[in-house]
């Protein structure tokens, strides 16, 4: 049982905390992610370790609520209890030197690469990053951004807030104005693509975090498969990044459908309990 | 008490029948199939054995039960006297009653299978631990003393759990580390409730657990903590338990379409995580109508089995070899029989077809014919040219076998692996080439049975004592 010590709103529907995991807060790197069981119901679901305090023994993360399980989880208060949490999973980011990096961050993107702008500014990069939103509300941790990198820039898609548009039309132009020598691009599969194809022309080494659907997270069932290089790989275990212009992305958005209808009736049966829904809080 | 039965008199007696569930009435759903021995046939069967002087059934067992002696009991009606017997050998008895492959063990070499059926020990060695389950008295012989050591097993499989009653036993302090959210390995995640329930299992699990032994489930070793981290925190010996979870894929042309599973994600959804009540659950596991199974060993016919109970109007199992090779114990071939399952052997998939979705809806098979035995002793499949034709699926279950999990040898350098990255051991002291770490089960066989992985786990207990009294020095 992991209590939860504290939850900020972050957004509408995304919510961050904060939980006592002694061994993940000491062992996780940046790039890691965690598995959580909500309830002896739940499913089994990943999110990424956001900061991690090995001193305190406190990990964060952040959580976008869009269907079941993200939703009930952003239901919780403070106090309330998770049922099973296990990592550090995945492979660390490989985090180096590269000279000029663009950080490029979608949605609840952003939240993933809050960590890599940091670590990737501590080892001495010049850290761009781009941010992208649909509309002003839906854009998170700017101000943690901003005051972690050298340039950021905003995109929204109704031109709300920062500049309109997608953040690929900014990276294009980012690229045009200055050399950029690595990108890392989190956010909607269709986004992480259109970044893999503005880069690839350009021979720049771009690396995605891919968010294959999972059940155990450890590489023992595959569900996780995603095709990188003509290869298949199991996300949880080889990944969850790659090198965005060797990945099928294709397949992995056709694998993230899967269970759409069930996932629909899922969240429509937890949505019509209503306030009941907080009754599994405490982890029973 | 009855009259002495002559041996000819015994030997008269049939088999008795395992009482099961009706086919139809347990296709419908995931409840146990087999009912088990009520008293009176278990003393009736006890009968049929006739006590050898020599039992041979003893060395077809791989933790040498008192076989003889434990039947004896039954036939005198002792039954909770007959569970401590076989408890003395095996922790574990009303799981292994359930799922040893018995007639490759010690029914195949009892002396009545040369003559006709060999005594039921399997079903016998169910009945008395699930009479004692059920009479609420199992006892409970705890060291009553700790020689201060610690010990860590990883991963709560039977080799691990087995390992750490045994440890217990002796006194010492012992942590097991699970990386799941629940103990028991495959038996948890992969073998179902129809053959397992949840329940026996929890029981075993209980036994172990007052025992003494701590269970720190949700714990990777080599993620949340590596070996040399524990080694820090004062563990003294390790046993290295973890399995062989690795699933393999045949690698063709479109096995990553949706609706093909792995067996270990299809019964881990299924079981661990009990898809088959969702919504009540909420992990979903696609119910397709036309399900092929790849594969002839248990984890096939479970996965065959869990699809019909899934709902599946054709749940098949395509075998590239013949019907006489199959891996899988006997029992669970006739009751997959029984169910209504369709069996296409010398048959091998080689492509999979999908639709513009990405969900497969075909699947490309080849024709196979016997060749020469392989490495394995047994005539290998060869292809038949041109016999190519395709049977219409919307699931499939890839069940052609695990590897060694590979998290403890990639985290920890040093450790010496086999061809398929099994680690290697001495086979008689079950140590490993790295100081003071012992493993067993199917991270050293690669997949094998839950009762030698039991064996292993008492060998290995064994010589983890003695190192922890500094009495073995590799
Ligand atoms: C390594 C990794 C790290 C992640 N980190 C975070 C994080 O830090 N914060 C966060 O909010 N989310 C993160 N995700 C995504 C998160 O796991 C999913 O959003 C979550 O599992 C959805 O569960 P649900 O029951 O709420 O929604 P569901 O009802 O399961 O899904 C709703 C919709 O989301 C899509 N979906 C389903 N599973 C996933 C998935 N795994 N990833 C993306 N979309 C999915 C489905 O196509 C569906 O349309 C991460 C995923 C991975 C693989
Ligand atoms: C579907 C299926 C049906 C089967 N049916 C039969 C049968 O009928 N009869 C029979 O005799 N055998 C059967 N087998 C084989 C039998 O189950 C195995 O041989 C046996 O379970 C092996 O035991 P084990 O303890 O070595 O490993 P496992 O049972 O695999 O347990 C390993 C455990 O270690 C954990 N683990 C792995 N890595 C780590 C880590 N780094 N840190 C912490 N924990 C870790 C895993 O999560 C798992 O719980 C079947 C197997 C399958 C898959
Ligand atoms: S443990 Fe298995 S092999 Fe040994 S007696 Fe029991 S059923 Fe037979
Ligand atoms: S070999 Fe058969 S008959 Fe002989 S002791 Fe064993 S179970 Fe009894
Ligand atoms: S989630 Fe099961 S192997 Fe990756």
């Amino acid at each position: 049982m992991f209590e939860i010590k504290e939850k900020k709103e972050l957004g509408k529907d995304l919510c961050q905390f904060r939980v006592h995991a002694p061994y993940i807060a000491r062992r996780r790197r940046p790039g890691q992610f965690i598995m959580l069981r909500i309830y002896e119901k739940g499913e089994r679901f990943p999110l990424t370790v956001s900061d991690a305090d090995p001193e305190s023994g406190d990990i964060w993360f952040i959580a976008m609520g869009i269907g079941k399980s993200t939703k009930l989880l952003n239901s919780l208060k403070e106090g309330d209890k998770i049922r099973d949490i296990v990592g550090p999973l995945g492979k660390p980011t490989p985090v180096k030197k590269h000279g000029t990096v663009a950080c490029v961050g979608g949605g609840v993107g952003i939240a993933l690469i809050y960590p890599l702008v940091k670590a990737y500014r501590e080892a001495g990069n010049r850290l761009i990053s781009i941010l992208g939103a649909r509309t002003k509300e839906l854009l998170i941790l700017e101000e943690e951004i901003r005051s972690n990198c050298d340039e950021l820039i905003v995109t929204t898609d109704d031109g709300s807030y920062g500049r309109k548009g997608f953040v690929t039309d900014a990276l294009r132009d980012l690229m045009e104005r200055e050399k950029v020598d690595f990108v890392i691009a989190v956010g909607p599969v269709p986004m992480m693509k259109a970044v893999a194809d503005l880069t690839r022309d350009r021979g720049i080494e771009t690396m995605v975090s891919l968010n294959p659907i999972m059940v155990d997270g450890t590489g023992m069932c595959g569900a996780c498969r995603v095709q990188v290089g003509g290869k298949t790989l199991f996300g949880c275990v080889d990944g969850p990044e790659f090198n965005a212009h060797e990945v099928d992305f294709d397949i992995l958005m056709k694998r993230l459908s899967a269970y759409k209808p069930m996932e629909e009736e899922s969240l429509r049966l937890f949505l019509a309990q209503g306030e009941g829904n907080t009754r599994v809080a405490g982890g029973e | 008490m009855p009259k002495e039965l002559s041996p000819k008199e015994r030997m008269a007696i049939p088999r008795h029948k395992m009482p099961e569930r009706e086919p139809l009435e347990r296709i419908k759903g995931f409840i146990e199939v087999n009912l088990g021995y009520t008293p009176e046939l278990a003393m009736a069967e006890a009968q049929r054995c006739l006590q050898c002087k020599k039992p041979l059934c003893v060395e077809g067992c791989p933790v040498n039960i008192d076989i003889p002696f434990f039947i004896k009991l039954i036939e005198q009606g002792e039954f909770i006297e007959a569970a401590r017997v076989i408890k003395r050998t095996n922790a574990l008895p009303a799981i292994c009653g359930r799922v040893c492959p018995q007639e490759q063990q010690c029914e195949k070499v009892c002396v009545l299978a040369k003559r006709g059926e060999p005594v039921a020990i399997g079903h016998l060695e169910r009945f008395v631990a699930d009479f004692e389950r059920e009479q609420g008295e199992v006892k409970v012989e705890t060291a009553g003393f700790t020689t201060g050591k610690k010990a860590a097993v990883i991963g709560a499989g039977p080799a691990g759990l087995t390992v750490a009653g045994e440890l217990a036993k002796k006194g010492h302090e012992v942590a097991v580390f699970e990386a799941l959210h629940a103990e028991g390995g495959v038996l948890t995640y992969g073998i179902p409730e129809f053959r397992l329930p949840n329940s026996v299992l929890e029981a075993e699990v209980d036994y172990v657990r007052r025992l003494g032994v701590e269970f720190i489930t949700n714990f990777v070793v080599g993620k949340s903590a590596t070996l040399d981290d524990l080694r820090a925190e004062g563990y003294q010996a390790f046993f290295i338990g973890s399995g062989a979870g690795l699933p393999n894929f045949m690698g063709i042309e479109g096995e990553n379409l949706n609706g093909i599973y792995s067996a270990n994600e299809y019964l881990t959804r299924v079981n661990l995580m009990r898809a088959y009540l969702f919504p009540e659950y909420d992990t979903p596991v696609i119910r397709g109508k036309h399900v092929a199974v790849i594969g002839g060993g248990n984890t096939a016919m479970d996965a065959v089995r869990t699809a019909k109970r899934l709902g599946a109007e054709r749940a098949m199992i395509v075998y590239r070899r013949s019907r006489e090779e199959m891996p899988a114990r006997v029992e669970e071939v006739k009751h997959a029989e029984e169910e209504g399952i369709e069996f296409h052997f010398l048959t091998a998939p080689v492509r999979y077809l999908g639709d513009q979705h990405g969900w497969v809806k075909a699947m490309e098979c080849i024709r196979m014919e016997l060749g020469p035995p392989d490495e394995s002793g047994r005539r290998r499949p060869v292809p038949i040219e041109g016999s190519n034709f395709t049977m219409e699926v919307d699931v499939v279950v890839v069940a052609v076998g695990v590897s060694p999990n590979p998290l403890i040898p990639r985290t920890h350098a040093g450790f010496k692996l086999g061809r398929r990255g099994e680690i290697v051991v001495d086979m008689n002291t079950l140590y490993t080439n790295v100081e003071g770490v012992f493993a067993g089960g199917d991270i050293i066989l690669g997949g094998s049975t839950v009762i030698l992985a039991m064996g292993d786990g008492r060998r290995a207990a064994h010589y983890m004592d003695l190192y922890l009294k500094g009495e073995f020095k590799p």
